[in-house]
């Protein structure tokens, strides 16, 4: 289910230069915010929830999770160099697994790492905040690679939707219409940041056993389907 | 040894039919298939690398389906027209990682990069190669796993001379080995240097097959144009003239000899020997004058 190679491809792919600077320039925005609360307001368990839950989860994670899931594989059906691995006798589920696992890391390394080291910064780790959110992006991290992943096998202009679905969808939709909460990866890692805190310090609109199904359903549907279409994806000649 | 079948293969999008009902069967040695831009080409080489599914019609290689089949790769090899492939590798890497996607290793990779010659320059990025560089790691990354069909889709766009007539060694070679080489083009030229069995293909029909040179002498109903060259030129043109299989004759000063235009190709070729002979003419010269891949090529999209 997983090849080495392709993972390499995909890694090299991701990280080259101007895509890790781009990876790299929220986390650093994110940690830049952190010391500057931190130096103004000192350490206060609401403002480092606030922080962290509306920029590093509502915001960061799901640009990174967009940058890192298409990014695996959009690039290369659009240029057409897909090619070389489409014409190996390599399954096709197997590439879009492995492209999997690289987004999911690349989003882990770039979005649940600095979500950490920005909760410590802010406030030590008090009443688990900082560990309750790493937890809520790594597990944002999951769902949303998988759903940018299928984004990219879908469209060409994957990024844009992505962006869309992340910042219209989740921020401005979920703050509107309270239907659009429940269908929401942001609201189902709040669910299980909520389970780690243990107070109300950190709340989501959906239940834990609802969003821990939500989340797998996503993640498992997204992928399969991904793989379907990799299967079915034609390489238009240029004619 | 493979044979690629192509059976009653039709390709549409939408409303646009971009291959219609093609069967043709491709076998070992250099096949060229050609056509105009926008001939179908593509589609078609597209459908026989298993990247396309046929609307209707089967694609399969020794009795194997191509579409949706990975393990056919085992025996395919693919050089894209399109130029992107992964620039920010080098080229060894680049053949590397093909080999390693086949299972195979480092060797298979040197061995490719040392086929097409490109060792020398196997450790600079691709994105600094040049498009003939590039078209030689492609034939390295896709005869890392020695495969005994080769597809090609316009391998010679763009590259320069001494560069073509280098890929075109090296298909000759593979064509030679035994191997299944398929190359499209819209080139004459290249056909024509290259393969002696074309496949030519006409807004998405097959327009003929075989050997070129046949093709053109299928073609009855075009008159054939040869230049003849004889001891003695206005003689020999008032006896050929003389016959049904002859329309029209010129002396054409410039080439110093006479241009015929013969309608029946068979009844022709018996008649010149024989008249000349008879009247004691001695023939110096006889060309077929338009016998290139692109008069053969104009009278098929004529037709």
């Amino acid at each position: 289910m997983y090849d080495p190679t392709v993972a390499r491809l995909t890694y090299r792919a991701l990280l080259g230069r101007r895509r890790a600077l781009v990876l790299g320039a929220l986390p650093l925005l994110l940690i830049v915010i952190s010391v500057a609360v931190r130096l103004l307001t000192g350490a206060d368990d609401q403002v480092a929830a606030d922080v962290l839950g509306g920029f590093a989860l509502a915001t960061m994670v799901p640009i990174i999770g967009v940058i890192a899931g298409t990014g695996a594989i959009g690039p290369e059906i659009d240029d057409g160099s897909v090619v070389y691995l489409l014409s190996k006798p390599l399954k096709r589920p197997t590439i879009i697994f492995t492209k999997l696992i690289v987004a999911v890391a690349v989003t882990m390394v770039f979005s649940a790492l600095p979500t950490l080291i920005a909760g410590l910064i802010l406030n030590g780790n008090g009443q688990q905040v900082a560990v309750a959110y790493t937890v809520a992006a790594l597990v944002a991290s999951i769902a949303y690679s998988a759903l940018f992943l299928l984004l990219g096998t879908v469209s060409r202009h994957a990024v844009v939707f992505g962006l869309v679905y992340a910042l219209v969808w989740e921020a401005l939709f979920g703050s509107l219409v309270s239907g659009a909460r429940t269908l929401s990866v942001q609201q189902w890692s709040l669910a299980v940041a909520h389970k780690v805190v243990g107070s109300n310090l950190i709340t989501s609109d959906v239940g834990l056993p609802a969003a821990t199904a939500l989340l797998i359903v996503v993640t498992v549907a997204a992928t399969w389907y991904a793989g379907q279409r990799l299967r079915a994806l034609t390489l238009a000649g240029e004619e | 040894m493979s044979t690629l079948s192509i059976d009653h293969v039709s390709r549409w999008f939408g409303n646009v039919v971009a291959v219609n009902d093609i069967t043709m069967t491709i076998g070992p040695g250099v096949t060229g298939l050609l056509g105009p831009n926008g001939a179908g080409k593509s589609t078609l080489i597209n459908m026989m690398g298993g990247f396309l599914a046929p609307s209707t019609g089967t694609v399969t290689l020794d009795g194997q389906p191509v579409w949706r089949n990975e393990t056919v790769y085992r025996h395919i090899g693919i050089v894209p027209e399109r130029e992107a492939m992964y620039d920010f590798l080098t080229g060894r890497e680049f053949v590397v990682a093909n080999a390693e996607l086949h299972g195979l290793g480092a060797k298979a990779a040197q061995r490719a990069l040392a086929t097409v010659e490109m060792e020398y320059a196997q450790d600079r990025k691709i994105s600094t190669y040049s498009k003939g560089m590039r078209q030689r790691v492609k034939m390295a990354s896709a005869l890392v796993h020695d495969p005994s069909l080769l597809l090609l889709d316009e391998p010679f766009n763009g590259m320069d001379p001494r560069q073509r007539l280098q890929l075109m060694e090296l298909l000759r070679a593979m064509g030679d080995e035994g191997r299944t080489v398929l190359f499209s083009s819209h080139i004459l030229e290249e056909v024509e240097q290259l393969a002696r069995h074309i496949e030519v293909v006409v807004a998405g029909r097959h327009a003929a097959s075989g050997d070129f040179r046949k093709i053109r002498r299928l073609m009855t109903d075009r008159p054939h144009r040869y230049l003849v060259r004889s001891s003695d030129d206005r003689a020999l043109a008032a006896a050929l003239i003389a016959d049904p299989s002859t329309a029209g004759i010129e002396v054409d000063a410039v080439e110093g000899g006479l241009v015929v235009q013969a309608v029946d190709f068979g009844r022709f070729t018996t008649l010149l020997p024989k008249v000349a002979s008879d009247q004691g003419i001695r023939l110096l010269t006889v060309s077929p004058s338009d016998e290139s891949l692109e008069s053969v090529f104009s009278y098929l999209v004529a037709a």
